[in-house]
């Protein structure tokens, strides 16, 4: 009995202290980044860890890729934004604090509507189906500007009703601790849900939908209700977003923000819980930061998608575990110097690489001219550059390689080394 | 009570195309009895069993579980009317671990449904269910390795576990030993055995020495006829199924 007591306990701790963390980490964040700027992309990653978790509901726990999550996220912001006009015309009074929960309730009702159809397929057909749904949405939105505002969207004041306790959602502040509260309570239910009866069984229907049949499951049920919740999620998600950009537009249903959200779901890694909310911080990261840095972000982000995809298919959720387990066993401290070295190397042929990209984007926008990059004033038109930008790709690569091969040899090494250690 | 067999099949017929596999398939197997299903290959043994799970479609005739008619139900639906399988190749959740395998079995007859509301760690009954099984089929020390990483032996015995943890009357176990050596396949009998105590078990099986140890009674399925039913012993000494079956098998060994 006492042998049980004590073995339950530090896992009950443990799930305290890295709730507590993540609830530090959200009210902590603004206090550590105060720029505006910082605020406007935390608030966006807020929004996008709810989404990437919501569509992981879908991909990593039901086995269903869906190319049209967009769809649920969009029309719960379309919804919620229709609303807070109808509260600033003093049509009815509803506190926006709640908004987002309406903007939820619309991406079930659509989840519900849609996804009755949509789940009767899995596997290609259930793709296809959730691919040509994002698209007819997509018309619709061109389709009937009323609803939808047409190209510019629909615009929309948040600071409607009465303030209450002096929150008036003015300024950005407030609506980022707003994002925070409902990410924070999103997380917790969707993790939650993670361990419900309904939940565990659409591990089930993942791994094996035949075999959960047998055991007296609709494959068809499960993957429904877990579509329809899903969309509340996202439709969440969608809700929070209206609030924070006041304007809701037809990109919002697009089937860039659906392979947006299976690229950030996918680089954190859809086979952990956590993992979409890494990706969602990469990705909007990505948007937001390198975008604002440079024009080629998109092809940056791509093979950074493209280079998980081939080595890291676990996404960075399990390269963070898979060195979690090396340290557990007290062998990180042969990983350092391997790790130093791949780092170094890589570092070089990354500069290397951004270099020619960036040479090649500023000459096809200007066709010439001098050009600023890493502190350096340069002709673009000039052999040097190009020939330093080459060399330092093609010396970073070959020392790339030298340092790989030597941290892998390192790495299975101790791989070797645990595995002699299990029982 | 009344008298129903367990399993009833009446006059069923099932063609893939032009292909008849099941040729008007009649057969009633009493509650509680042990029944085996022995026949050539390609005589249309997991056929029969895919019809009677609800896997396939039949083309014609009725299949009736204890009196009640279920010709054309959904596997789950046969599944909660009290009839669970296994398969001959394994079917398992590969990437759950081994609890979570049975735990996953046991939600649907203990009334958990769909539930999310509900954590399922708190389920009591759920969780005691799934590690007594668990204990039954020898996997307790495996309790938390992932299903796809157990050895061969031990993925049969998850599979029988997935089986019978729903507590379901009727049992259908597709080749149980089938891959197995000697002494995995007395393991496994032994195992049968003891979890199907009290319960209506019909198994197909190639291994003779099993089927005669474990059946009460064994049906001999031939070009998709049963051209015999009867005890063990009387089917040893029937001449047509010896000619059709066990006197090839007896010359082979």
């Amino acid at each position: 009995m006492n042998g049980a007591v004590l073995r339950f306990k530090p896992l009950n701790v443990g799930r305290y202290v890295t709730w507590g963390l993540f609830a530090l980490v959200l009210v902590l964040a603004p206090v550590a980044f105060p720029q505006g700027f910082a605020i406007t992309m935390m608030s966006q990653m807020g929004i996008w860890i709810i989404f990437a978790l919501s569509y992981n509901m879908l991909l990593g726990q039901t086995g269903l890729l869906s190319f049209g999550h967009a769809v649920y996220s969009g029309l719960g912001a379309y919804f919620s934004i229709h609303v807070l006009n109808m509260i600033g015309a003093g049509a009815f009074a509803f506190p926006v604090t709640l908004l987002p929960l309406l903007g939820g309730l619309f991406g079930l009702l659509f989840g519900v509507l849609f996804g009755y159809v949509t789940t009767r397929k899995s596997g290609v057909a259930f793709a296809m189906i959730s691919l040509g749904l994002g698209e007819m949405v997509f018309a619709a939105s061109l389709m009937f500007p009323s609803f939808f505002g047409g190209e510019g969207g629909i615009s929309a004041n948040r600071m409607v009703g009465k303030p209450f306790l002096g929150i008036t959602y003015g300024p950005a502040i407030q609506v980022y601790y707003l994002i925070a509260v409902w990410t924070f309570a999103a997380v917790a239910a969707m993790f939650a849900l993670t361990r419900t009866p309904l939940g565990r069984i659409a591990n089930a229907v993942r791994d094996n939908p035949e075999r959960a049949e047998f055991v007296g499951y609709s494959t068809h049920m499960v993957r429904f209700l877990m579509f329809a919740l899903s969309g509340f999620f996202a439709g969440l998600a969608g809700g929070l977003s209206a609030i924070n950009y006041e304007i809701v537009a037809a990109e919002s249903v697009s089937a860039q923000r659906s392979g947006g959200v299976l690229l950030a779901a996918y680089i954190g890694g859809v086979g952990f819980f956590f993992g979409p909310v890494i990706g969602a911080i990469v990705f909007t990261f990505f948007v937001v930061y390198i975008a604002g840095l440079t024009k080629a972000w998109l092809l940056y982000l791509g093979l950074f998608f493209m280079a998980i995809v081939m080595f890291a298919p676990g996404g960075i959720a399990s390269i963070v575990l898979m060195n979690l387990n090396v340290a557990k066993h007290g062998l990180f401290g042969r990983l350092w110097k391997p790790y130093g070295w791949v780092a170094a190397a890589g570092l070089l042929a990354f500069l290397g690489f951004v270099a020619v990209v960036e040479m090649t984007y500023h000459l096809s926008d200007t066709g010439g001219g001098t050009m600023k990059l890493f502190g350096l004033s340069f002709e673009v038109k000039s052999l040097a550059p190009w020939l330093a930008a080459l060399a330092t790709l093609g010396a970073g690569g070959f020392l790339y390689r030298l340092a790989w091969n030597r941290f892998r040899g390192e790495w299975d090494d101790i791989q070797r080394i645990i595995a002699e250690k299990a029982p | 009570m009344s008298a129903a067999p367990a399993i009833e099949l009446r006059e069923v017929f099932k063609s893939f195309g032009k292909t008849q596999i099941i040729r008007g398939v009649n057969l009633a197997i009493g509650r509680g009895e042990r029944h085996a299903i022995i026949g050539p290959n390609g005589a249309g043994k997991s056929t029969l069993f895919n019809l009677v799970s609800g896997r396939f479609p039949v083309s014609s005739g009725t299949i009736c579980l204890n009196g009640a008619d279920i010709t054309g139900l959904k596997p789950y639906q046969i599944n909660r009317r009290g009839l669970s399988r296994s398969f001959q190749i394994t079917n398992i959740f590969h990437r759950m671990t081994v609890f979570e395998n049975l735990r996953c079995a046991v939600l649907w007859s203990l009334g958990y449904r769909y539930s999310f509301w509900q954590a399922v760690n708190g389920l009591r009954d759920a969780n005691e269910r799934a590690a007594e099984v668990m204990e039954g089929i020898g996997l307790a020390r495996r309790r938390d390795a992932l299903a796809g990483l157990l050895s061969y032996a031990e993925q049969r015995a998850l599979e029988i576990g997935i089986t019978i943890a729903g507590g379901a009357e009727v049992i259908l176990l597709d080749e149980p030993t089938a891959g197995m050596n000697r002494s995995e396949a007395a393991h496994a009998v032994d195992l049968i055995r003891r979890v199907t105590a009290g319960r209506t078990l019909v198994m197909v099986e190639h291994d003779m020495g099993v089927v005669f140890d474990l059946a009460d009674r064994i049906s001999v399925l031939v070009y998709g006829e049963v051209i015999a039913t009867d005890a063990p012993a009387a089917i040893r000494a029937n001449a047509a199924v010896q000619e059709a079956y066990l006197g090839t098998a007896a010359n082979s060994h």
